[in-house]
C-alpha cells in the first residue's frame, strides 16, 4: 500500500473507492445528509471539503503515517426552524417584507444557517438590493448600519467561488446583528451593488473589488483603493502568491512565508 | 479705461480704445476664451468665468504632509477658500496584513491585527481573540481575571489613542502645547503598559484564551498612581482648550455631520457620539464583561467637531474611572492568583511568561519542567507553540467598540492552524468617507479640522 | 557641494571638514515622513520626554526642501514608494537617511506583495535603526551615531577617496548568505 499525500482528495489504490465523485462510501453518505428530518432548531452540517493527512498540504514526503487520513471539513449547513432567539422575527419579518416585491423569501434566500450565536441568510445574487432594501426599511428590521463588506475567495468550491458577506446591525431593535452571504462564481464574478441602499458601502465594496475582483454592478466609481491603480491582479484572491522574497540570514537563506513549510 | 459704456465690441475701428481687443490678441490668445470688460459690466463677466469652472484649481495635500493624520491623500478642487469637491485617495500603507495572516497561526496572527491601528493595539487583538474564541466555544471559558486584565488594557488604549487625536488635533492648528502635554500623559500610560505587556506599543498581549501573562509585582500600585496624574493632564488639556476662544472659532460649527449622515455613511464612534446618539457597543453589546462596570456614554448634540473633541475628553475621564473598578477587581482577586489563561491546555498558550534577569521570557519553572521532567510537557509545549491549535470550521464576526468606532473582526476558519479568511473593518476606512460630506462647502482650513475630528488612522485605513 | 570639493588634501580640508561636520551636526532638519508607527514614536521623541529639541532638531520641516534628514518611519508599501523618492530627491545635499524601525529597514514582518522590503531599494540609507517599533531612546541612539558619522564626513578629494575605499570593501566582502558565523 503506497502513501500518497500529494493532492488534498486523491488517493490511489484505495480499493473502496468505487464513485466518481471520488469519495468513500461513508463519505458519500455524509454529503448526502439533508435537512429532512432533522430535529427543530438543529443545523444540519455541511460538508465543504477534506482535509488529507495529519498535517493538511505538506511540502515534501510525509513520514507521520498519517498520509492516508482523510477527513471532512464541516461547516454549518441550513438549520431548520425555529431558530431561537431574535432569529424567528428577523426571517419572518424578512418575508413579510419581501412580498409584493421583486422576489419572495424562498426566491431570495437560498438558506437561513445559525451557527454560534450568529444568523446568516445566504441570498443569492441578484436578489440582493431587494433583500437589503427591505432590512433597511422595514421597521422591524431597520438594520441601520451596513458595516461593511468581506470577500472570501474559496477556489474549491466550483460555482460559488466568490463569497461576499455583509454584516448589519440595528441600533434601534437593540443591537441586533444579522449576516448575509452572496457567491458568485469565478468566470461571471458580479454582484448587484447596494451603495444606493447603504451609502457606507462605498469603499467597502471598492476594497473587496480591489482585493478580490468582485465587479458591484451599480457601484459609481468602482475602482481600486488600496493598490496602485495600475496593478493587475487582486491580491488576497488564494491564487495570488503572498509575493514576499526569500529572507538571507547569514549562512542560510528562509523562502517567504507562503513557500515554507505548513502545518496547517 | 475706454470712455464708451458698451465695451464688449472684438473690433476697434478708431485707435482711442487701447483696451479693446485686437485681431492680433485673438491670435495669441488661441482657443482660450477672451474677456474683454471695461467698466459695469465685471460682475456678468465673473459670472461667466465661474460656470466655466476657471477659477477652480485642484490641489493635491499629498500623502507626505504634516496634517493628514498619516499618509491620507486629499484632493481637493478649491474656489478661492472654499472647498467645492473633497476626495481623499487611500492605500499608501496598504501592508497586506489580512492576507499575510492566512500563513500565519491563529496566535501568530495576533501580532499583526495589532499593527493596523498602531494607536489602538489592544483593541484589535480583543477583536480578533474574542473571534476565535467565539469559533473556538470557549467565550464563558475565559477565566475572569483575563476579561478584567483585557478591560483594563483597552481603557488604557482608548486614554491614549484619545490623547493622541487631540494631541495631534492640536499641533495641527498650530498649538503645540496640547501635543507637549498630551504626549507627556500618553507617555504615563505607556510605562503601565510596558510594565505589564513588556512593549509600549503593538504589545501581543491579549491573545486567544486570555491574555499572555498576569500582572508583575507593583503594577498596581504603580497603576494607581498613575490615574491621578493622567486625570490631573486631562485636567490641563481641558484647561488649555474648552473656552479657548481660537479653539472654539476654529472647531465650533466645523465638520458638521448630522445624525441623518452618520446613519447614511455608517459612521461609529465619537462621531456618531458628538450627533447625540448614545450608540456604544460597551453598553449595547456587552463583551468581556463590560456590563459589570459603571460608566456613562458621553454624547454632544453639536454634530461638530468642538462637540467631538469633548466627547473624547469627556471619553477618557470614564476610561480612568473604568480603570480604577479594574484596578479595584485586580486587587481582589490577586490573593487567589487566578489564572489569566483558559483551563483547556490544548488552546491556552503554554509558556508561562516571566520577567526574568535577561527580560521578558518563559518562567523558569516551566522550563525546568518541560525540559526536565516531562517529555509530554516538551511535545505539546513544542507542538502548540509551532503548530498551534485548531480552530473548528466555520465564521464569526465579532464587533467591539474600539476609540475610534466599531472595529469588527470576521474571521473563517477552515478546521485548520491558521485562518482561512481574516477581516477587519476598521472603523477609521469607513469613518473617513466622511471628509467629502463634511468639507465640501467649507474652507480649505477646515478640512484639516474635520480630518482631525473624525480621527483616521492610516494603518487602520489600508490595513 | 562648493568650494570644498576643489581643496586638496591637507591641513586646509581637515579643518574644513571639522567645522562643517559641527555645524552640520548641530542643528539637523528632520523632514516629517512618519508613516505607521514608527511614526508615533517619532513624535513622542519630539515631546518633552525624550526631547529632540536638544539636538536642535524639534523643528520637524514639513517641507522636504529645508530639510537635512529624513527619518523614513514606517512601512512604505508599493504605493508610497514614488512618493518617498520624490520627496528625498527635494530635500537639498548634504541630506541623510534614517530608516526607523525593521518594516523601513528590511521590510520587517511584512514579507509580501504590498511593502517594499527596504527603503533601501529606493533610496541610500545611512543609520538602520531596528525595532518594532524602536523606543525613543533607541532613535535617539540612531541619531547620536549619525551625528558622529556626520561630524567625521571627509570632504572634497577625500570623500571620493573614502567612497573607493568602502566600495572595494563591500566588493570584496562575503555575502550574508554565505557567511559562517561563529560555530564554523
Amino acid at each position: 500500500m503506497t502513501n500518497d499525500d500529494t493532492t488534498k482528495g486523491e488517493v490511489v489504490n484505495n480499493p473502496e473507492k468505487t464513485q466518481e465523485s471520488g469519495l468513500t462510501p461513508g463519505e458519500l453518505e455524509l454529503s448526502q445528509v439533508d435537512s429532512a428530518g432533522v430535529e427543530p432548531g438543529e443545523t444540519t452540517p455541511k460538508v465543504v471539503g477534506y482535509r488529507q493527512g495529519m498535517f493538511g498540504p505538506t511540502q515534501g514526503g510525509d513520514t507521520s503515517g498519517y498520509g492516508l487520513l482523510r477527513r471532512p471539513i464541516l461547516v454549518a449547513g441550513e438549520t431548520a426552524r425555529p431558530y431561537g432567539g431574535y432569529f424567528d422575527e428577523i426571517a419572518d419579518s424578512l418575508e413579510r417584507g419581501l412580498v409584493g416585491g421583486p422576489a419572495s423569501f424562498g426566491e431570495a434566500v437560498a438558506a437561513v444557517v445559525i451557527d454560534r450565536g450568529e444568523m446568516t441568510l445566504n441570498v443569492n445574487r441578484e436578489h440582493l438590493p431587494a433583500v437589503a432594501r427591505v432590512l433597511r426599511d422595514d421597521p422591524a428590521l431597520r438594520f441601520e448600519i451596513c458595516t461593511g463588506v468581506s470577500g472570501v475567495h474559496y477556489p474549491d468550491r466550483a460555482g460559488e467561488e466568490l463569497h461576499a458577506l455583509y454584516h448589519f446591525l440595528s441600533i434601534t431593535n437593540g443591537s441586533r446583528r444579522v449576516r448575509v452571504e452572496v457567491s458568485c462564481p469565478d468566470d461571471d464574478p458580479h454582484i448587484p451593488s447596494i451603495v444606493e441602499i447603504y451609502p457606507a458601502n462605498d469603499w467597502h465594496e471598492r476594497e473587496t473589488w480591489d482585493m478580490f475582483g468582485i465587479v458591484f454592478d451599480g457601484h459609481p466609481a468602482l475602482t481600486r483603493i488600496l493598490m496602485p491603480d495600475d496593478w493587475p491582479g487582486h491580491p488576497q484572491r488564494k491564487d495570488y502568491p503572498l509575493g514576499g522574497i526569500p529572507v538571507e540570514y547569514k549562512g542560510a537563506t528562509i523562502p517567504p512565508p507562503d513557500q515554507r513549510r505548513s502545518y496547517t | 479705461m475706454s470712455t464708451n459704456t458698451d465695451s464688449t465690441t472684438t473690433e476697434s475701428t478708431h485707435q482711442s480704445d487701447p483696451y479693446a481687443t485686437t485681431a492680433a490678441d485673438e491670435a495669441a490668445a488661441g482657443d482660450a476664451p477672451v474677456f474683454t470688460v471695461s467698466g459695469g459690466d465685471w460682475y456678468s463677466v465673473v459670472d461667466e468665468a465661474t460656470a466655466l469652472h476657471e477659477e477652480r484649481i485642484v490641489v493635491n495635500m499629498g500623502p507626505q504632509h504634516p496634517s493628514t493624520h498619516g499618509v491620507l491623500r486629499l484632493i481637493l478642487e478649491l474656489d478661492g477658500e472654499t472647498v467645492t469637491e473633497a476626495r481623499a485617495g487611500i492605500g499608501y500603507l496598504h501592508t497586506g496584513i489580512e492576507k499575510n495572516m492566512e500563513f500565519r497561526t491563529w496566535v501568530q496572527g495576533v501580532t499583526f491585527c495589532t499593527r493596523m491601528d498602531y494607536l489602538t493595539p489592544m483593541f484589535q487583538e480583543t477583536a480578533y481573540c474574542l473571534a476565535i474564541e467565539k469559533l473556538l466555544g470557549i467565550t464563558d471559558d475565559i477565566p475572569e481575571r483575563a476579561s478584567v486584565l483585557r478591560v483594563l488594557m483597552m481603557e488604557l488604549t482608548r486614554v491614549s489613542s484619545h490623547l493622541v487625536a487631540i494631541g495631534t488635533g492640536g499641533m495641527e492648528m498650530g498649538a503645540t502645547t496640547v501635543m507637549t502635554v498630551g504626549f507627556r500623559e500618553r507617555e504615563r500610560i505607556l510605562s503601565i503598559f510596558e510594565m505589564v505587556t513588556g512593549l509600549r506599543m503593538n504589545n501581543a498581549y491579549i491573545r486567544p484564551g486570555g491574555v499572555s501573562q498576569d500582572l508583575p509585582p507593583g503594577a498596581i500600585d504603580a497603576l494607581r498612581e498613575m490615574v491621578p496624574k493622567v486625570r490631573k493632564g486631562i485636567g490641563e488639556l481641558e484647561a488649555l482648550l474648552n473656552e479657548n476662544p481660537i479653539v472654539k472659532g476654529r472647531m465650533v460649527d466645523v465638520g458638521i455631520l448630522s445624525l441623518t449622515g452618520c446613519m447614511a455613511l455608517g459612521i461609529t464612534g465619537p462621531v456618531l457620539r458628538s450627533t447625540g446618539l448614545p450608540h456604544d457597543l460597551r453598553k449595547s453589546d456587552p463583551y468581556c464583561g463590560y456590563e459589570t462596570y459603571d460608566f456613562d456614554v458621553i454624547t454632544r448634540t453639536s454634530s461638530d467637531s468642538y462637540g467631538r473633541l469633548r466627547v473624547r475628553i469627556d471619553e477618557m475621564y470614564e476610561s480612568l474611572k473604568i480603570v480604577e473598578q479594574c484596578a479595584d477587581r485586580l486587587q481582589a482577586s490577586e490573593g487567589s492568583q487566578g489564572s489569566v489563561m483558559v483551563a483547556d491546555k490544548k488552546i491556552a498558550w503554554p509558556a508561562q511568561l516571566a520577567l526574568g534577569g535577561d527580560g521578558l521570557g518563559n518562567s523558569l519553572d516551566h522550563i525546568r519542567e518541560i525540559m526536565g521532567s516531562s517529555m509530554e510537557s516538551l511535545i505539546h509545549h513544542f507542538k502548540l507553540v509551532t503548530e498551534g491549535f485548531r480552530v473548528p470550521p466555520g465564521q464569526a464576526y465579532v464587533a467591539i467598540e474600539s476609540a475610534k468606532g466599531e472595529l469588527g473582526c470576521h474571521i473563517v476558519s477552515d478546521g485548520g492552524t491558521r485562518p482561512y479568511r481574516a477581516h477587519f473593518r476598521d472603523p477609521s476606512f469607513n469613518n473617513l468617507q466622511a471628509v467629502a460630506a463634511m468639507c465640501e462647502g467649507g474652507q480649505m482650513a477646515d478640512v484639516i479640522v474635520a480630518v482631525a475630528s473624525i480621527d483616521p488612522v492610516m494603518g487602520g485605513v489600508d490595513r | 557641494m562648493g568650494i570644498e570639493e576643489k581643496l586638496p588634501a591637507g591641513f586646509a580640508l581637515s579643518t574644513l571638514e571639522g567645522l562643517a561636520g559641527y555645524m552640520r551636526k548641530a542643528s539637523m532638519w528632520p523632514v516629517t515622513f512618519g508613516l505607521a508607527c514608527c511614526a508615533i514614536e517619532m513624535m513622542a521623541v519630539g515631546t518633552p520626554d525624550y526631547d529632540i529639541a536638544r539636538f536642535g532638531m524639534e523643528r520637524f520641516s514639513a517641507t522636504p526642501r529645508q530639510a537635512d534628514l529624513m527619518f523614513v518611519a514606517g512601512r512604505v508599501s508599493q504605493k508610497m514608494a514614488p512618493v518617498v523618492r520624490q520627496i528625498y530627491d527635494q530635500m537639498a545635499n548634504p541630506k541623510w537617511v534614517i530608516s526607523m524601525g525593521v518594516c523601513a529597514s528590511s521590510g520587517g514582518m511584512f514579507n509580501n506583495y504590498a511593502i517594499v522590503q527596504g527603503v533601501d531599494h529606493i533610496i541610500p540609507v545611512d543609520i538602520y535603526l531596528p525595532g518594532c517599533p524602536p523606543r525613543p531612546q533607541m532613535l535617539l541612539n540612531a541619531i547620536i551615531e549619525l551625528h558622529k558619522q556626520v561630524e567625521s564626513m571627509p570632504l572634497g578629494v577625500n570623500r571620493e577617496k573614502a567612497a573607493r575605499a568602502a566600495e572595494e570593501a563591500a566588493l570584496q566582502a562575503t555575502p550574508t548568505h554565505q557567511m559562517k558565523g561563529l560555530l564554523a
